[in-house]
């Protein structure tokens, strides 16, 4: 499969990502976009690794060129796993506090 | 003994010493240790100055240098004091005469509270100090320093009664003026430094000696060395400070604006005759300077009324002539006159002292009278001085002032001409003085009356000592043609100036001249009898009220510098300073406030805002890096 369709999932799902961040005011729902434009990214380097560590292999067959990124992948989902453990922790703190989960009724930051 | 010269600099720490004890102790302190340590300090100088002398005397001369004062680069000026002839005779003079003073004003000063006593005596000493400096220094800064210093205390002391405005005014007048001076003393210093790279006396008249001077530089160089004389030693066009600074307390009147501080002019002139020797022009600039001011000052002190404006005008006039003598190159009668005029005018100022404290602080001629039978020692010393200062032989003024006289003669008969008639209005109006205040009826009031006491011992023994050196002080300096090597002063000074050169009169011809004066100013003497025996109060007309307001001077110079100075001053700080300086701090300030109250909207709180800001800003980045890229 040609690298373009990875490309162009990726940028979609990333958009995606941003216009919910963006629009949404729901925290859980913006909390999910965030997730997706973390995803996306996993996916776009996940499909460069491939591509890489296939034009390596076919140089020389015990190599390991290109399978770094593929590596930074976990790194990612495990932050991510840990950022979601906290954020929604948050969530929760706030939904206890305010009753609600709109980020809108969060605007105490600027006093 | 041969090490008195090494511990010199003992002179100018004991008074240093007495500022410092009544300075910070003048709380503590109480009034009659306050006195007995100013005076101490300066009797104590005096008799490590008498010792200096007498070393000086037996041919010793000593320069000492004490520690670098200023070292940079190849500039090099230490703080050296120098004794030698001229300087160890000055020492005698500052302190001998200061110490007097100071003791008269343990008595005059008295009723002050013992805080400001304290405070007095201290400014005292550090004005001795300062003088001590002036004289003992053996470079141009050193004496700087102490030129400085004297203004300073000059100034303290003209306002030292501080809550009084138009004394203050008077004091700040006296500063600024003396600052005019040393502005040019200043530059002065730093043209020999440029030419010389070097402003030890000793350095600079070699450097003289050798021709290497450009005339002009030398001139320019004396030329501003006159400017700062002027400035200290009170001639036209910056002498309008003196008869203010007799708002001070009448000691320091004598002390410092007659018998010392204002002949350091003279002093520095005498100091550095070789290079005024050397400049024809500044030399007539000097005895026209000179000249001028005294027939000035005489004028104006014919018709004033205050005792102690006499006095200061009959300074500034007295000055006028030892520029004269420096002008014509007779440096040893200049400073023979300072000699001779400390003695006579510091016992005039102490006897008008004791007079305004006879009258309760009453200064005004017009008031007295007839005060001769009751302040009889004041009377009789105050006698002595006005002979003195009229100059009749054998009392000490004849002698200085006839020095002057014959070398204004021999440099041109126009000269002597106005000294001799300056000489006579000096005697006309000392006598009108004298006669309006000590003869006739009393015209003050009857508890004035009441009040009349001759001072206490402390104020009169200062004045009868005057008066004795003011009687044998001129023997010193008797002419040659009087009594062959009568002249101990003029040989005494020999190895610090050079006798001028100019073609000397005949024996004769002195005679005749000495005595075309002394007959001239007796009759002087005869006229203001006749004139002031019975004085009534009269208003001044014409010419008199003229010279009673002081040539208009004061008011010219208000008109022509102080007022446009005041109101461009004023101008600067209501418009400038209220809307150019003002306006641009202000209006620093106002941006800035008006500023972050506009950015602050931007903090909306709102995090779907701050989001989308930071997604258009890193879309912004994006699309400037993908066109910025190379």
């Amino acid at each position: 499969m040609p690298i373009n369709y990875y490309i162009f999932l990726s940028i979609a799902l990333f958009c995606i990502g941003i216009v919910g961040v963006l629009t949404r005011r729901n925290a859980i729902i913006i909390f999910m976009c965030i997730e997706l434009m973390l995803n996306a990214v996993n996916l776009l380097l996940v499909a460069f690794s491939k591509m890489h560590h296939a034009t390596a292999l076919a140089a020389d067959t015990a190599t390991t060129a290109g399978t770094d990124g593929q590596l930074f992948v976990f790194f990612i989902m495990v932050v991510a796993a840990a950022e979601v453990s906290v954020g929604l922790a948050i969530i929760v703190m706030m939904y206890r506090n305010i009753h609600s989960v709109d980020v809108n009724f969060l605007n105490r930051l600027k006093h | 003994m041969q090490n008195a010269l090494h511990i010199a600099w003992l002179i100018p720490l004991f008074p240093l010493l007495g500022f410092l004890i009544n300075g910070l102790g003048r709380k503590h302190l109480t009034k009659s240790l306050i006195g007995i340590i100013g005076s101490g300090v300066v009797l104590a100088s005096f008799v490590m100055s008498i010792w200096v002398f007498m070393q000086v005397r037996g041919g010793n001369t000593h320069v000492a240098e004490y520690f670098n004062f200023i070292k940079v680069a190849s500039l090099k000026i230490p703080f050296a004091f120098q004794v030698d002839q001229l300087s160890s005779l000055f020492l005698l003079i500052i302190t001998g005469v200061g110490f007097l003073i100071h003791v008269y004003s343990t008595s005059y000063m008295h009723e002050e509270k013992t805080e400001h006593f304290g405070r007095y005596f201290s400014y005292l000493n550090l004005f001795v100090f300062s003088m001590l400096l002036l004289v003992m220094g053996a470079n141009y800064v050193i004496m700087f320093i102490g030129w400085e210093g004297v203004g300073l205390c000059s100034y303290l002391l003209i306002g030292y009664w501080f809550k009084n405005t138009k004394y203050n005014k008077a004091a700040n007048k006296a500063f600024i003026m003396n600052r005019i001076g040393d502005l040019a003393f200043l530059i002065a210093i730093f043209w020999i430094i440029a030419k010389v790279g070097n402003v030890n006396f000793g350095d600079v008249f070699s450097f003289a000696e050798q021709n290497k001077f450009t005339s002009a530089d030398i001139t320019i160089i004396t030329i501003l060395l006159f400017v700062g004389a002027t400035g200290k030693s009170a001639q036209i066009p910056l002498y309008t400070w003196l008869p203010d600074a007799m708002a001070g307390p009448t000691p320091v009147s004598a002390l410092i604006h007659a018998a010392t501080m204002v002949t350091a002019g003279i002093y520095m002139i005498a100091r550095s005759n070789i290079l005024y020797s050397m400049s024809h022009v500044t030399m007539s600039i000097v005895a026209i300077i000179g000249l001028a001011t005294a027939l000035l000052a005489a004028t104006i002190a014919l018709k004033q009324n205050d005792i102690k404006k006499v006095l200061a005008y009959s300074t500034v006039s007295q000055l006028g002539f030892m520029f004269l003598a420096l002008g014509t190159g007779a440096y040893v009668a200049a400073v023979f006159h300072v000699m001779t005029h400390a003695f006579f005018k510091a016992l005039l100022f102490l006897g008008s002292g004791s007079v305004i404290h006879a009258m309760g602080g009453e200064q005004d001629i017009r008031n007295m009278g007839g005060l001769g039978k009751k302040l009889k020692i004041t009377s009789a010393t105050f006698w002595i001085g006005c002979i003195a200062i009229a100059g009749i032989p054998p009392f000490s003024g004849f002698f200085s002032k006839d020095a002057i006289l014959l070398s204004a003669y021999e440099k041109s008969p126009v000269l002597y001409g106005i000294a001799l008639f300056t000489a006579l209005l000096t005697a006309f109006y000392m006598f009108r003085l004298l006669f309006i205040t000590f003869t006739g009826k009393f015209r003050g009031t009857h508890e004035q009356e009441h009040h009349l006491h001759e001072s206490p011992a402390a104020m009169t023994i200062p004045l009868i000592i005057l008066a004795a050196l003011s009687f044998v002080g001129g023997f010193v300096g008797i002419p040659e043609a009087i009594m062959h090597g009568g002249d101990k002063l003029g040989e005494f000074l020999l190895p610090v100036i050079k006798p001028h050169e100019g073609t000397p009169v005949s024996h004769s011809t002195e005679y005749a001249l000495m005595g075309l004066s002394t007959v001239l100013v007796v009759v002087m003497i005869i006229a203001a009898w006749f004139k002031f025996k019975n004085y009534q109060r009269t208003e001044a007309t014409g010419l008199g009220k003229v010279l009673e307001n002081k040539w208009y001077v004061d008011e010219l110079y208000d008109r022509a510098i102080v007022n446009p100075l005041s109101r461009f001053g004023g101008f600067l700080n209501g418009v400038i300073e209220k809307y150019v300086i003002d306006g641009v701090v202000n209006g620093v300030g106002k941006a800035v406030n008006y500023g972050s109250r506009q950015l602050r909207l931007l903090q909306s709180g709102q995090v779907g805002s701050y989001v989308l800001l930071m997604v258009l800003s890193m879309l912004v980045v994006f699309v400037l890096q993908f066109f910025l890229r190379k």
